[in-house]
């Protein structure tokens, strides 16, 4: 028994031997092996999902039942394009503020990181750690309607004004109020690959600046900075597309003239189930953060994620 | 021999009883598998419903009777309702039995063939209904009904009695200037009716007949009113508890609401008033409706029967702040709690219906045999460019 077993193992024994000797000399064939099923996966989860997106919005709907019509068409594009210039400035308005988030968001970061990264000690920075995630442990809907409140009429902001003599800041429901609150909740975003970015700057580039002369000022614009920027990068990529994909804040707090795109996605699809035409709207946050990834990469973002 | 005689003349007399309802079902209706009785629960019910539209304090006693589970799916507007009757295929998916769609959802779900016909005589309260709650344009049509009407609500003018003063008795005070940046409306392109019902009173010239049947002019009058409204508004209301807070923080001083919220924010000890202007109203009515694919019919037919009882009607009506369909439920309205039978207008005449415009959606077809009507497509389209 035991003798016919061995044999009859001797040939699976040698087809293992020249599979394995098939993959040495054919490297491409076990890397091929090795990354077809997590690759796979991304094909189908990632990139069919965008491309049936990508697709749907070459269709129409029935405007009145509803039904997805399958004939392809360009209308969509066009009323994108032709509607009293409407899309065009929600989609302005909705770049202009993940924009102008990004840029708040990489200026408050900065000096924190920087301190967390290289001037504090030990326990300050573990406790700075906590401080920066600890918004993070709750909802992130809680903190957008702590934010009602704070800038509301009779919220905590303008009863602080007052206080010190100072007229209401009538700040509740306005793209001001978006600005402050998208700002705040995508911070933390921001402030960690920056944070890591400074860290991984060597002490001896920063000792090597000033034995060669420059002051603070001029190692940190020539030696830091650029060192850091693909951190600030990095961050950015989480600011701008978070801002840019949300729908809830600009509906919580926004005033008379806040839509996002994902404001005008949400109304077609839950209206009319007018997937066509959000797909066609959703097509522009796409091209636009291509464009960003593109030039993050020649900033040398991805090093830094 | 006589006993027997006496027995089949019995028999007879009993068919021909259950043929009678069959009968009015079978001329009323175009369908005819309709079903003719209320079997046996299944054991289970599954509702998209408004939030409180299938309150413990009622539904409770239902389960008990009948054995059918509740299961609640809350939605926070009609499109969220329209969204979830078709996902997962349409007709409610196969998982959803009934929906309490308003009057801006309901043509939509029959047309999109989303909703099933219903037998209403097998809903006995049907009968005793207010007689515009019993065959509305929003849920019946060519004579086939396609649910149950349960409440109703009128769209009110809301405002604090301490900001706003005088006291506004038009809509008109929701396009002016005097309130710039303190007031509010609700987001949702059925507000346009609102803008028409303004224009139908102020500018009789436009000549409109009805808030929803509007042509290409009467239209472009509306949306060009609510343009310059949007100047003038702090913010569109997405969701009840938004025009609460708003309110209640003193961002917002006037506007558009349902007397849910006007009741809400009374609770809270805000001075707020709220009155149905001298140009009338628009008003929602909500319908329970029985979804195509519906896996449940039975127990949806037994809560069709049972939240149109007059009691029931009562508790649902002060639990949601609205307006029972059924008039009996005056008495145990004041019992529940003194006055509020006429507090919630039940006990109006029919006159007082006619100053209402209940919410339909809108269609090509604008009654005068010709189709140049805005539809609803159009609605939400010039909605999304007003408020974008």
């Amino acid at each position: 028994m035991a003798v016919d077993a061995r044999r009859a193992g001797s040939p699976l024994a040698g087809a293992r031997h020249r599979l394995s000797s098939a993959f040495w000399r054919r490297p491409w064939l076990k890397a091929a092996l090795l990354l077809t099923p997590p690759l796979a996966a991304f094909v189908l989860v990632y990139l069919a999902a965008l491309v049936s997106l990508f697709v749907s919005s070459f269709w129409s709907v029935d405007a009145f039942t509803g039904k997805l019509i399958h004939q392809w068409t360009l209308q969509n594009f066009h009323d994108l394009l032709h509607s009293n210039g409407t899309y065009l400035r929600i989609a302005g308005r909705t770049i202009g503020i993940a924009a102008a988030v990004t840029i708040t968001d990489a200026v408050l970061a900065f000096p924190l990181a920087y301190f967390m990264a290289r001037l504090a000690g030990r326990r300050v920075r573990a406790l700075l750690f906590v401080l920066v995630l600890l918004p993070l442990w709750s909802s992130y809907l809680v903190r957008i309607y702590a934010w009602q409140t704070i800038l509301s009429h009779n919220g905590a902001l303008n009863w602080s004004l007052n206080k010190i003599g100072l007229p209401d800041a009538n700040l509740a429901y306005t793209n001001w109020a978006m600005w402050i609150v998208f700002s705040y909740v995508w911070l933390p975003f921001m402030i960690i690959p920056v944070f890591a970015a400074v860290e991984r700057i060597p002490d001896s580039f920063i000792e090597a600046s000033g034995d060669l002369g420059a002051r603070g000022r001029r190692t940190f614009r020539s030696v830091v900075l650029p060192l850091a920027l693909p951190g600030v990068v990095a961050g950015s990529i989480f600011t701008f597309s978070l801002t840019l994909g949300d729908f809830i804040t600009p509906l919580l707090v926004g005033g008379n003239s806040s839509s996002f795109i994902g404001n005008v996605v949400e109304d077609f699809i839950g209206i009319n189930g007018n997937i066509p035409f959000s797909a066609a709207f959703a097509t522009v946050p796409v091209i636009v953060m291509a464009a960003y990834l593109l030039i993050a990469r020649k900033l040398g973002a991805f090093e830094a994620l | 021999m006589r006993r027997i005689r006496r027995g089949h003349v019995l028999i007879a007399l009993f068919t021909a009883a259950l043929c009678v309802p069959a009968a009015g079902v079978g001329s009323g209706t175009a369908t005819g598998s309709l079903p003719t009785k209320i079997g046996k629960g299944e054991g289970s019910l599954n509702l998209i419903e408004w939030p409180a539209y299938a309150d413990k304090s009622f539904a409770n006693k239902f389960v008990q009777q009948t054995g059918c589970k509740i299961h609640r799916k809350d939605a926070g507007s009609s499109n969220q309702m329209v969204a979830l009757m078709r996902t997962g295929g349409g007709g409610g998916g196969g998982q959803y039995d009934l929906v309490s769609a308003s009057g801006d959802a309901s043509l939509r779900l029959i047309l999109g063939g989303d909703v099933q016909p219903v037998n209403i005589n097998l809903i006995p309260s049907w009968k005793k209904f207010v007689s515009v709650f019993k065959s509305p344009a929003h849920n019946t049509v060519k004579g086939v009904h396609y649910g149950v009407s349960v409440q109703w609500g009128p769209n009110t003018l809301i405002y604090n009695t301490k900001r706003v003063k005088p006291a506004p008795t038009s809509w008109a005070a929701l396009y002016s200037s005097k309130y710039k940046g303190k007031i509010t409306v609700p987001n949702n392109p059925i507000q346009i009716a609102d803008a028409a019902l303004y224009l139908m009173k102020s500018k009789p010239s436009l000549g409109i007949t009805d808030p929803y049947e509007l042509n290409k002019s009467q239209f472009d009058a509306a949306v060009s009113l609510l343009k310059q409204q949007k100047k003038l508004l702090k913010r569109y209301w997405n969701y009840a508890a938004d025009e609460i807070t708003s309110i209640a923080n003193g961002d917002v001083t006037i506007g558009a609401t349902w007397p849910y919220q006007t009741l809400a924010l009374q609770a809270k000890h805000v001075p707020v008033k709220e009155i149905i202007p001298r140009e009338g109203a628009t008003g929602w009515a909500d319908t329970w409706m029985l979804a195509k694919k519906a896996p449940h019919p039975n127990c949806a037919y037994l809560w069709m029967k049972y939240v149109t009882t007059p009691q029931v009607e009562a508790k649902q009506a002060i639990v949601f702040g609205e307006t029972p369909v059924n008039p009996k439920a005056c008495p145990f309205m004041n019992k529940i709690q003194a006055g509020s039978c006429a507090k919630y207008h039940l006990n109006q005449p029919l006159s007082y219906y006619n100053r209402i415009h209940f919410w339909k959606t809108p269609v090509p077809d604008c009654g005068n045999g010709k189709k140049d009507c805005m539809d609803y497509n159009a609605w939400q389209k010039a909605w999304a460019q007003i408020t974008g």
